[in-house]
């Protein structure tokens, strides 16, 4: 089954405000071996400028995947996962996500293209504060293999 | 190491290239810290059913080796307004204790306002590129 074009488009509910917490940053900066204190100790990241630990620039992953669950969970869009691959990826970032941002993300369904036998999908997920302030535009193209 | 400023880096400035080792064990912190418990990153039955040589790495841990590079060379993870990568080939994780070794190297490619600086980053591993169009915009001092 190929994907549903008639999906392009189409924007998702946002998610569930989601809290970014020291814990988490942590927790990741430790899986991806990022050493910075910035990550760690809230007073080196307040002297640095920033209201608390910041999340390194790939975290914003762990927020956006929620917005994404809502596209890729869509019975009817027709994604076999089996045979999805991760294409590209990319972040821009207005300002870094730290502890204490409670946020939401909401996804946008930019493209599906057939290629050849594989489909590719690009999917915008913006990432905002629950009082509305763009922190993080995430995009994220997927690719299905043919069967 | 100190922090690069804006006024010392140029296009053609290269980042010193580094080397990643990536086990199964870094898989399932990755997994752990990143909520994608996807099969494929940790059970190898399954990722050769699917046509995989082995497990591979999750992209967003090769994806974030990548960034780490380079935050470490700008000295502030909060650093990078633009990053953007290509998955060209997985990076395949043997069941030993020496993993996959992923080797980075990173050049600057422009100045830009704001301070900032545009870096095309490249990623190896086993003789294959795993990302392409590896792209980062850093804020620098």
């Amino acid at each position: 089954m190929a994907i549903n074009t008639g999906y392009v488009g189409r924007t998702f509910e946002p998610t569930e405000p989601y809290e970014v917490s020291r814990v988490k940053i942590a927790e990741f900066a430790d899986a991806i071996g990022e050493p910075s204190p910035l990550c760690r100790d809230r007073a080196a990241a307040q002297a640095a400028g920033y209201p608390d630990v910041i999340a390194p620039p790939t975290f914003a992953i762990v927020v956006s995947a929620a917005g994404s669950a809502k596209v890729t969970h869509d019975p009817d869009l027709g994604v076999n996962y089996a045979m999805v691959v991760h294409g590209e990826q990319s972040f821009e970032h207005a300002r870094p996500l730290h502890a204490g941002d409670v946020v939401v993300s909401q996804s946008t369904i930019e493209s599906i293209r057939p290629i050849g036998s594989m489909t590719t999908m690009t999917t915008v997920t913006q990432i905002r504060t629950v009082d509305g302030e763009l922190v993080c535009t995430a995009r994220s193209t997927l690719v299905e293999r043919g069967a | 190491m100190a922090s690069p400023s804006y006024e010392q880096v140029e296009p053609g400035t290269e980042l010193p290239p580094r080397q990643y080792q990536v086990t199964r064990r870094d898989l399932v912190r990755y997994a752990g810290a990143s909520g994608d418990f996807n099969v494929i990153h940790w059970n190898e039955r399954i990722a050769k059913s699917v046509g995989l040589p082995d497990v591979i790495a999750h992209g967003m841990l090769t994806m974030a080796l990548a960034g780490r590079f380079v935050t470490e060379w700008a000295g502030d993870p909060g650093a990078v307004t633009e990053f953007g990568v290509r998955f060209s080939a997985p990076v395949v994780v043997p069941d030993d204790d020496k993993g996959a070794t992923v080797e980075i190297a990173g050049t600057v490619t422009e100045r830009l306002d704001g301070q900032r600086v545009a870096i095309d980053v490249t990623a190896k591993s086993d003789g294959a590129k795993v990302l392409t169009r590896a792209r980062a915009v850093v804020r620098l001092a």
